[in-house]
Parts: structure tokens; C-alpha cells; sequence
């Protein structure tokens, strides 16, 4: 053995770079499809526009549509309610971004920024899912006159903007728009 | 102590054939029957012989239930009703494997509170430790998934929550959220590979329980005493005397286990799993499974930010950190005794941990609001406290009791016995280990 031994490469150090080299590119080659397989399938992901007729949604009514398999939160504020969540202002707010899917990322969660804008102010969309872990909050209730999660005890005010609990962030506002005056699409 | 010679001699020409050639019948022999243990071992040494007749029930009635179960979400909770109602048998072997997850997790539990007290996790079984942590680990997410798999109220919304948590990790958090639900959220994907996990995961338990005895016979058992064996008067052969200990003690503990399954196999369930999931609707009142309790309280406890981390993240931390705890506990207690039989204040505070578990569990079962978070918050200091202050602590400055020079001298102690052994006849014999 000791006699093939040089300070060369030899052809026996090539053979074992190259086995541990194929073996490691291999093996991750292989994992990746193994992981890949996991995320979310083609026909999820053409779930992902809806439309929602809103005609018949009075002031003080809410509708929940269901969208990639969360519900999302449609509702007609009354008067009271934006008077509501204008009159907060920014420095009571947990969190103070809007999180809103149609405006730019630091946008501040004012009443108008969280709702369909100028002239729609009534109207807000959000996705209805807590965002501590996941549950639905109910509607019209907890301290805030918004929202209340039950699971864990997050309050949401009349803008969905979270208020008191252990949820981080304001719940979601997804990209939507009114494709007419009776109708918004969503995603 | 496992390292003795072999003392298997095969008594027929059959028995010799296969030694010379696979001497499985010789290793059988060797671990379960001449295999030396502790002569003291008490009733709390029972459990991990509990622990191996409860995988196997969950195994066995788990594999017939998958034979009438479609995991898709338009039939699952249909197909479970129709194991309840329609399939031979079907009620008995269901209620078996849900209750039998419940009297998985009571073993695991008395298991794991056995090995803090009598310090069965200290040099030179740390890796056997460990291995445990494992299997617990694997045992959660076992069922967790299992529980999904009815596709009741409780399984959805539980999925929800649980999967959650993943949500809390900055950055990544979402990316993996949405790798493990399959989606956006919990929905067909998710329920078709939780049932394909949970049938793998409990195979991978049996495959780590067969290291974690192995890990137990190279070292051999704890004792209560927490003396090593160091003599053959220590110890007594496990065939018929662990054998018929552990039987009994199986017997007692299926009693009560076939007591919940025939008379109360709804006590340990909740009511809203009966329904069907819908998505659109969370259950006023969500929580897990029972053996979840002590440590979704503590996932509720944390109810503020901690610097720049937020109440969330906060609290998935420490409902995590409350079991990777676990996996230190080896190098944690500092103590050169082993058992707390000898260690009067880690005795007290011992039992005070059991108490605050319990605690905790009943706590995880109330809701989120007021006096409740505040008990919480007591509580899940008391439990990372006894952990990362009073073991390191408590080892170095507690008086232990004096300790018996060998088992033998503490069991003829317990029985006012004779004279014929004397502390130096256990001296003179050292310690060994293979």
C-alpha cells in the first residue's frame, strides 16, 4: 500500500472525492422532491381568486366568504363604528401598521388605510383568522365592539386591528378590489 | 452489569443449530430472562413494561382501524361513525385506541416522574435519558396527528392551532406552516399526510424503544436507592421475578384502563369532536387532549413581550422549551446522589413539581382570562424554576441523608434483617460494569 502512497492525487483520492461528492449532490437532489411534494398543490393554489356579491349587504351586516380555506370577513360598518375606529389614535394601537395587502408596507393602520379606502370606508375585508394561532374570531363582540378570538382571548376593534391579547398583528387585509359598486374580488 | 458471560445453553439439537447460527433464542434469553436486576425495584419500575404493552395495543388495534378509515376529508368523519356503528367489533377497537392513547400518556407520565425522583437520568444513563425524551417527543406528535384524523371539531381547530405555532418563527415561520398543512390552511393535504405520519411515527417509536433498552441493559437499571449493583446479592434474575412483578402490575393497570373502555370511553374526549369540522367556526371553547394541558398552559402563560420577542414567538418558546428541558436534565442536577429518597428538600420540591404539574394540566383546561393567567404565570415559573434553578442549585448546597454502602445493606436495613451481611462484604466487592 504504502508503496502507491505519493503526494500526488493519485487515481484512488479521485475515485473517493468523487463517490463523496455524487453521494452528498445526490442526496440532496433526492430530498429536495421529497420536500418539495409537501407544499401547496397546483389545484390549491388555483383556488386563489374569488368574487363576492355585496349587494345585499346592509350597514350593520357582515358576510364570511371562504377563501383558500380561510374564512374572509366582509362587513358593512355602521357610522358609529368608523367614528370608532377614527377617534383611536395611533399611539393606542398595538400594532400600528396596517397590514393591508393593497397598500404599501408601512402603511398606518388608520381607519381609512384598514378599510376599502376613500369613500368606501364602510367596507372592510379581512382575513378571519386570528393572528395568534389561527382560530376564528367572532364578530361584535369582545371590549372593542370588533372582534373577540375565543381561543385565547385576542380583542380586535371596529377595524379589526388588535387591541388587547396575544395575537401580534392586526388581522390581514388581503388584496382585493370592487370590480364594481356590487361586487369585490379577493386574491 | 449486562456484560456478564452468556448463560444461555440451548437444550435441544434444534436450539444449538439456530445458536450456531442466529442466536436470537440466546439474546431473548440473555436480556429477558437470566438478565440480572435490581433486587429492590418497587412497583413505579413497572411502567416501562406498561409502556411497551400500551405501543403494541395502539399498534394492533390502530392497523385494523386504518383498514376501515378514508382519510379525505369528505369521509372521515363519516367513516369513523361507520366503525362505531356498522363495523364488527368496531366501537370496541376504536374506544380501545383512543383510550388507550390516554393510558399511554398516564404510563409515560408516572414513567417520566419516576426517573426524576430516584434520578434515573445521571451519569451513566443520560443517552437512555434522552432516548426517553425522544420517544415522548415522537409519542406527542403521534397522537396529535391522531387526533386530527376524525376530522371532528377539535381535530380541525387543534390542527389549526398547533400547526400555528410554526407561524411565530420569523421569516421562515408561513413557508413552513404552509409545507406542513399542504395549503393555506388545514384542509385535504393536511389530513392525507397526518394519517400517512401517523401510521410511520409509531414504528419509529418501537425502533427507538429497542435503543432505549438497549441503552438499559448496557447500564443496567436504577434502583430506589439510586446505589449501583455491586454484587450478585444486589440483584435478583428478571425471570420469574421482574417478569411476574411486571405482569401483575400489567393487570392492574389494564383493569382500569378496560374500566374507562367499557363504562366511560367518552370521560377523557370532548363533546365537540362529534361534530364535523367546519372551518368557517371555532369552538367557543378549544382545547387538546388532556396530556397537552400542562403545556398549553404554559403556551397561554406568556402574555407579554420579552424584549424584542414578541408575546407569540414568547410563548411557542416556552411551550417548547418546557419539554427540550427535559433533554438536559442529566447535566441540570448537580447532585452526586442519585435518589431522592436520601435528598430531603429535593423530595420537597420534587413533589411541589408534580403538584405544579398537575396544576398546570388543570389550568391549560380553564379559559385564557383573568385570575387563570395569572395562576399560569405562577405555575410555569415554578416548573422552569425547579428545572434551571433548584436542580443545579439545590445539588450544591443540600445535605443528602446517609446512604447505604450496597442495595443488600438497604433492603436487610428495611427488614430489621440479620447480621449475616455486613456494610464490608458489599465493599469488598467494587464496582463493575461492563
Amino acid at each position: 500500500m504504502s508503496a502507491h502512497d505519493t503526494t500526488e492525487p493519485n487515481r484512488r483520492d479521485f475515485l473517493y472525492v468523487a463517490t463523496g461528492t455524487a453521494a452528498v449532490v445526490g442526496a440532496a437532489g433526492v430530498a429536495w422532491p421529497f420536500i418539495d411534494q409537501m407544499r401547496p398543490d397546483a389545484s390549491t393554489l388555483a383556488m386563489a381568486t374569488i368574487e363576492v356579491d355585496v349587494s345585499a349587504i346592509e350597514e350593520g351586516m357582515s358576510i364570511t366568504a371562504k377563501w383558500r380555506g380561510k374564512p374572509i370577513f366582509i362587513r358593512n360598518r355602521t357610522a358609529q363604528e368608523i367614528e370608532e375606529a377614527r377617534a383611536t389614535p395611533l399611539t393606542d394601537l398595538k400594532d400600528p401598521i396596517a397590514r393591508n395587502e393593497n397598500l404599501l408596507a408601512d402603511a398606518p393602520a388608520t381607519s381609512a388605510d384598514r378599510s376599502g379606502g376613500e369613500g368606501r370606508e364602510n367596507w372592510i375585508v379581512m382575513i378571519g383568522s386570528c393572528t395568534h394561532l389561527g382560530c376564528v374570531p367572532l364578530g361584535q363582540s369582545g371590549d372593542f365592539g370588533g372582534w373577540f378570538c375565543p381561543c385565547h382571548g385576542s380583542h380586535y376593534d371596529t377595524a379589526g386591528r388588535i387591541r388587547s391579547g396575544p395575537a401580534p398583528t392586526n388581522l390581514p387585509i388581503p388584496t382585493f378590489s370592487f370590480i364594481s359598486d356590487t361586487t369585490i374580488r379577493i386574491g | 452489569m449486562a456484560g456478564g458471560h452468556s448463560t444461555y445453553t440451548p437444550s435441544s439439537g434444534i436450539g444449538r443449530w439456530v445458536d450456531q447460527r442466529l442466536p436470537l433464542p440466546r439474546l431473548v434469553y440473555d436480556s429477558f430472562v437470566a438478565y440480572p436486576v435490581p433486587r429492590n425495584l418497587n412497583y413505579a419500575y413497572t411502567f416501562g413494561g406498561i409502556l411497551s404493552i400500551m405501543l403494541v395495543v395502539q399498534i394492533l388495534t390502530g392497523v385494523v382501524l386504518a383498514m376501515h378509515y378514508a382519510a379525505s376529508t369528505e369521509l372521515a368523519f363519516n367513516s369513523v361513525e361507520k366503525i362505531m356503528r356498522d363495523v364488527n367489533s368496531g366501537w370496541l377497537l376504536r374506544y380501545l385506541h383512543a383510550n388507550g392513547a390516554s393510558f399511554f400518556f398516564i404510563a409515560v407520565y408516572i414513567h417520566i416522574f419516576r426517573g426524576l425522583y430516584y434520578g434515573s437520568y445521571k451519569a451513566p444513563r443520560e443517552l437512555l435519558w434522552i432516548l426517553g425524551c425522544i420517544i415522548y417527543l415522537l409519542m406527542m406528535a403521534t397522537a396529535f396527528m391522531g387526533y386530527v384524523l376524525p376530522w371532528g371539531q377539535m381535530s380541525f381547530w387543534g390542527a389549526t392551532v398547533i400547526t400555528g405555532f410554526f407561524t411565530a418563527i420569523p421569516l421562515v415561520g408561513e413557508w413552513i406552516q404552509q409545507l406542513l398543512l399542504g395549503g393555506f390552511a388545514v384542509d385535504n393535504p393536511t389530513l392525507n399526510r397526518f394519517y400517512s405520519l401517523h401510521y410511520l411515527l409509531p414504528f419509529m417509536i418501537a425502533g427507538v424503544v429497542i435503543l432505549h433498552v438497549w441503552a438499559l441493559h448496557v447500564t443496567g437499571q436504577t434502583n430506589p436507592t439510586g446505589i449501583e449493583v455491586k454484587s450478585k446479592t444486589d440483584t435478583v434474575a428478571f425471570t420469574p421475578y421482574a417478569t411476574i412483578k411486571d405482569g401483575f402490575a400489567m393487570v392492574l393497570f389494564l383493569a382500569v384502563f378496560a374500566y374507562f373502555v367499557f363504562y366511560i370511553p367518552n370521560f377523557l374526549g370532548h363533546a365537540d369532536n362529534y361534530i364535523p369540522a367546519n372551518s368557517l367556526k371555532t369552538p367557543a371553547h378549544i382545547v387538546p387532549e388532556w396530556y397537552f394541558l400542562p403545556f398549553y398552559a404554559i403556551l397561554r402563560a406568556i402574555t407579554f413581550n420579552i424584549g424584542p420577542i414578541d408575546s407569540k414567538l414568547g410563548g411557542v418558546l416556552a411551550m417548547f422549551g418546557a419539554i427540550a428541558v427535559l433533554f438536559v436534565v442529566p447535566w441540570l442536577d448537580t447532585s452526586k446522589v442519585r435518589s431522592a429518597v436520601y435528598r430531603p428538600w429535593y423530595k420537597l420540591f420534587f413533589w411541589l413539581f408534580v403538584i405544579d404539574s398537575i396544576f398546570l394540566g388543570w389550568l391549560g383546561s380553564r379559559p385564557a382570562e383573568g385570575v387563570y393567567v395569572v395562576m399560569s404565570q405562577i405555575a410555569t415559573a415554578y416548573y422552569f424554576g425547579f428545572f434551571i434553578i433548584i436542580m443545579p442549585l439545590l445539588g450544591l448546597i443540600e445535605t443528602p441523608r446517609r446512604l447505604p454502602n450496597s442495595i443488600t445493606e438497604a433492603v436487610l436495613a428495611k427488614t430489621k434483617g440479620s447480621a449475616t451481611v455486613t456494610p464490608h462484604s458489599a465493599a469488598a466487592a467494587p464496582e463493575k460494569r461492563a
